[in-house]
């Protein structure tokens, strides 16, 4: 219970950073050139005259001064009124909606992977320190993290869906075939193997340098060291003792990389056209849908609050003397 | 030592560009999508618009080291004024800025890019700027807690009761001592800049008119299934050089914290 008051105090607390990435944000998109309606019209091949011009504006509320444009923005999102989507002709809320499964999924998956490889290779390199399985693992982080992720994408798909034809080169499912139930879900799977492997890639070099750090840090505190003296075998110091301690970083790190993982879904997207939140960032700025992009901005910062939110509610799990430290 | 190296011989490719291949490296110099080795004259082929990818990798290694470079001079130079401030005052300056700094980094710092670039364009300064501009909020923290360890000291202390001014004892006396982590984490920020703007240019939304890696791969995607080659060797390219920047960040690390080698 106390745990939870605490992450919702920090939940609170990150209401007026909220506030203030809007704010910024739509002053800022104020000054791009060109606003809804000439993306509308330019949509619907030019030709209107001013009067339609000036009709439509009123209609979207943009002939108002930009301090009103800002209230009434605010006030709608409130009532989680994402305004209309000129180019998409649904609301931006539905737009979004019917993209975040995508991404939910991709970046859930992207960091599971990512998560428990790098712990695994973490701990097989802390273990043999300065060995050559150590060597090898970080040899390997620092290349994976160099690799730009879309490179990456392109790569795997000229190996695994050019080549050996192994898996699908793009696309979130294969619509054509008609699946549904089990068969649906696995043919899906297929389709985010290749994209999951680009995403965590990043992820997993940071993971696993962190925690083989993270690792050797705790094999040298002194409870380690009475766990040894007890007679325990270094398997169990390792599972029982080491781990969990030393998954604080790691897990602190989910919070800290969930925004880069959201901005790395935008390539990642775009190298597997997936129907995601990412694609659609993408798309909005191309076609300068300002509504839609202000409102995956919203979506987007909610998603990093909340996890941010779940990473303080493991973190007091992991650690008891945090939620009782207040 | 081997990022050195590697960084050198990038290095080495940006002065020599001009030298090796004077002219324009986007303009046609042969047929189209001839492979890697096939004719004499492009040792590393041509793209799919008959230009030589040698001579774009070439000029590319310019592009992305003084992208990197200005980029990572903006977010540190933003970083580090922000921190010091908000570290050294404490109090209600400490809360405004890191607010602020907040904010930046709940917002996902490519999505951030796309706003900039929407915002005001992609040419190549704009996106320079812009990628300074969405990388300064890690080394503003990161001044921000060497400026909070460092304001108490007794030598600060003593320059206050000497009369120096904030300005003054900001900058020439406590930043000194808290330079030597900044500048090791300023080769974190170079080498994302590197990536975020291939990763830019992939999609088509950085300068179309500068020879950049980014570009060349996004036009490789065209003829992706079978002269996969286009896009296959810059991205190396740009693989060489981060891992160069790193590694030799790394080295920084090792010498300005001698405690921590053999880690």
């Amino acid at each position: 219970m106390r745990v939870l008051a605490l992450a919702g105090r920090r939940l609170a607390s990150s209401l007026p950073t909220l506030l203030l990435i809007l704010v910024g944000v739509f002053l800022l998109l104020q000054l791009a050139p060109g606003d809804t309606v000439d993306a509308l019209l330019a949509q619907t091949g030019g030709g209107a005259d001013a009067r339609t011009a000036a009709e439509l504006r009123a209609f979207y509320g943009l002939d108002l001064s930009v301090p009103a444009q800002l209230g009434n923005y605010l006030w709608r999102l409130v009532r989680l009124d994402l305004g209309f989507s000129a180019i998409y002709g649904k609301p931006v809320a539905t737009v979004i909606l019917e993209r975040l499964p995508a991404t939910l999924l991709l970046m859930t998956a992207a960091l599971s992977f990512a998560f428990f490889v790098g712990l695994v290779l973490g701990v097989l390199a802390a273990r043999r320190v300065n060995g050559w399985p150590d060597t090898l693992i970080s040899t390997l982080g620092l290349v994976f993290y160099a690799t730009p992720s879309f490179w990456f994408g392109l790569m795997a798909i000229v190996l695994f869906a050019v080549h050996l034809q192994w898996l699908p080169a793009g696309g979130f499912e294969d619509i054509s075939a008609g699946h549904t139930g089990l068969a649906r879900a696995l043919d899906i799977a297929r389709h985010l193997v290749l994209p999951t492997l680009t995403l965590g890639l990043i992820f997993l070099a940071i993971y696993l340098r962190i925690m083989r750090a993270s690792m050797l840090e705790v094999l040298n505190l002194d409870f380690v060291r009475t766990a040894r003296a007890k007679g325990l075998d270094e398997t169990r110091v390792v599972v029982r003792h080491v781990l969990r301690n030393a998954l604080l970083p790691m897990v602190t790190l989910i919070g800290l990389q969930a925004g880069t993982m959201l901005g790395g879904s935008v390539v990642v997207e775009s190298v597997f056209s997936l129907p995601g939140l990412g694609r659609l960032a993408y798309e909005s700025v191309v076609q300068r849908d300002l509504n839609t992009l202000l409102g995956i901005v919203f979506v987007s910062a909610l998603l990093v609050i909340l996890v941010n939110f779940l990473v303080d509610l493991v973190y007091a799990r992991l650690d008891p003397r945090i939620g009782a430290g207040r | 030592m081997a990022g050195l190296v590697l960084l050198l011989v990038v290095v080495a490719m940006a002065l020599s560009a001009d030298l090796l291949y004077p002219r324009d490296p986007l303009a046609l110099a042969g047929r189209p999508l001839q492979w890697p080795g096939a004719n004499e004259r492009f040792p590393l082929g041509t793209d799919n618009s008959g230009r030589d990818i040698a001579a774009q990798i070439f000029h590319g290694a310019r592009v992305s080291l003084l992208i990197g470079v200005v980029a990572t001079s903006i977010a540190i130079g933003i970083g580090v004024v922000i921190g010091a401030l908000a570290g050294y005052h404490g109090g209600w300056v400490d809360d405004v800025l890191m607010r602020v700094t907040e904010a930046f980094q709940t917002l996902p710092n490519f999505l951030l890019l796309l706003v900039f670039v929407a915002v005001f364009g992609s040419d190549i300064i704009t996106v320079t700027v812009a990628i300074g501009a969405v990388s300064w909020p890690a080394p503003a923290r990161l001044t921000r807690a060497e400026f909070l360890s460092l304001r108490n000291r007794e030598f600060v202390q003593a320059c206050r009761t000497l009369g120096m001014g904030d300005a003054r004892i900001i900058f020439r006396e406590i930043l000194p001592n808290a330079l030597p982590p900044i500048i090791v984490y300023a080769s974190v920020v170079m080498a994302v800049a590197i990536l975020l703007e291939s990763a830019l240019a992939f999609l088509r939304l950085s300068d179309p008119n500068v020879a950049s890696w980014g570009n060349l791969i996004g036009l490789g995607r065209d003829v992706l299934r079978a002269q996969w080659y286009v896009s296959a060797i810059p991205g190396v390219a740009i693989l060489v050089t981060v891992l160069a920047v790193s590694l030799v960040g790394q080295g920084l690390n090792d010498a300005l914290n001698p405690r921590l080698r053999g880690r």
